[in-house]
């Protein structure tokens, strides 16, 4: 299936959560944020909710900034 | 280090700067941006001995160096309180969603600096937007420290809505202009019932003296460190400037005069 992750069409194999995810990624364990659809997955859910086609992922950071 | 007396201390030690029920003692708030690098930011902000920095929410960088130390790694939460911010959102709804993600990351963190810029050229908020989310946020249980412009009835109407902390600038974000409205910020300070921060235009140490010396309860300063040449003197710089100006606003300065009056005593001269 495909995925828009920050922004760019990723394809991935399904079914796949979100911290499933996040451990391809290389983010597990990470201190991250994921929306799915513009809502937030709240981390205790990251193992449990499942990601679908099209869905529209945003993984954020905090970075320096003023 | 020379004792100090104990009236001086203990006027210093009542001193903490209250921002949402949390007393702090530095009453200098840092950026984390615009430096060379993650050690510097640790050594600058270590040396402006802040306790509150702030932090923007950017989307990862999928598949670079996901093991490279993090902000979070060398600023550890458990030291410092963060300050996530909304920067670079030009309405509202971006503003929101910007708080809530940061409020997902810091595990519940409810303190959050809204800004929401009216154009890029002078960075200035734009001001029925930031009334908006400033509205939603604090329904929403955020705390907000509110970035704005120098207008007093503004800067009045964030106060009476809720906002824990109002953040006048002093002259356009990144600009090192200085503080170029006196006025309005004292009329701000005058009238405020929560704490009111020099957020942005701060170029050099004396600015920070002049913020502080106008009565505000603090500043908010990232471009002056961090584009100095050396960030880390500058750093301990503005943490001297904003104690001697905060000094020198308690202590009151002694009234301005139009000519000179003499040191010392007039009579006993030996002419």
């Amino acid at each position: 299936m495909q995925i828009i992750l920050n922004g760019e069409a990723q394809v991935v194999s399904g079914p796949l959560t979100v911290s499933q995810l996040l451990e391809q990624l290389g983010l597990g364990g990470r201190r991250v944020a994921v929306e799915v659809n513009r809502e937030i997955v709240p981390r205790s859910r990251h193992g449990e909710h499942e990601l679908n086609h099209d869905d529209r992922v945003e993984v954020v950071r905090a970075i320096g900034g003023g | 280090m020379e004792a100090m007396i104990p009236a001086m201390q203990q006027a210093v030690a009542s001193d903490a700067l209250v921002i949402a029920g949390k007393p702090y003692t530095s009453r200098l708030l840092v950026g984390t941006g615009k430096y060379k690098d993650l050690e510097q930011t640790r050594l600058a902000v270590e040396a402006s001995g802040a306790q509150i920095v702030t932090v923007a929410i950017r989307r990862t960088n999928i598949g670079q160096h996901p093991n490279e130390p993090s902000l979070l790694d060398v600023l550890p939460p458990s030291r410092y309180t963060y300050l996530p911010n909304t920067a670079g959102c030009f309405n509202a709804e971006d503003a929101i969603r910007t708080c809530r993600l940061a409020r997902e990351l810091l595990d519940g963190h409810e303190l959050v600096k809204l800004e929401v810029l009216g154009d890029e050229k002078t960075l200035y908020p734009d001001i029925p937007q930031t009334l908006q989310a400033a509205e939603i946020l604090i329904k929403d249980g955020f705390k907000v420290m509110v970035y704005t412009n120098d207008d007093p009835i503004v800067a009045k109407r964030f106060a009476e809505m809720g906002c824990v902390a109002v953040m006048p600038l002093a002259a356009p974000i990144g600009s090192g202009l200085g503080i170029r409205n006196p006025y309005n910020i004292r009329f701000i300070v005058e009238e405020a019932t929560v704490p009111i921060l020099v957020d942005a235009g701060v170029g050099t140490a004396s600015d920070a003296a002049v913020a502080m010396e106008l009565g505000c309860d603090g500043v908010l300063m990232n471009t002056a460190i961090a584009l100095a040449k050396n960030p880390v003197l500058m750093a301990s710089a503005m943490k001297k400037a904003i104690e001697a100006g905060r000094e020198a606003y308690r202590a009151g300065r002694m009234p301005r005069k139009q000519y000179g009056s003499p040191s010392s005593p007039v009579g006993g001269t030996v002419f």
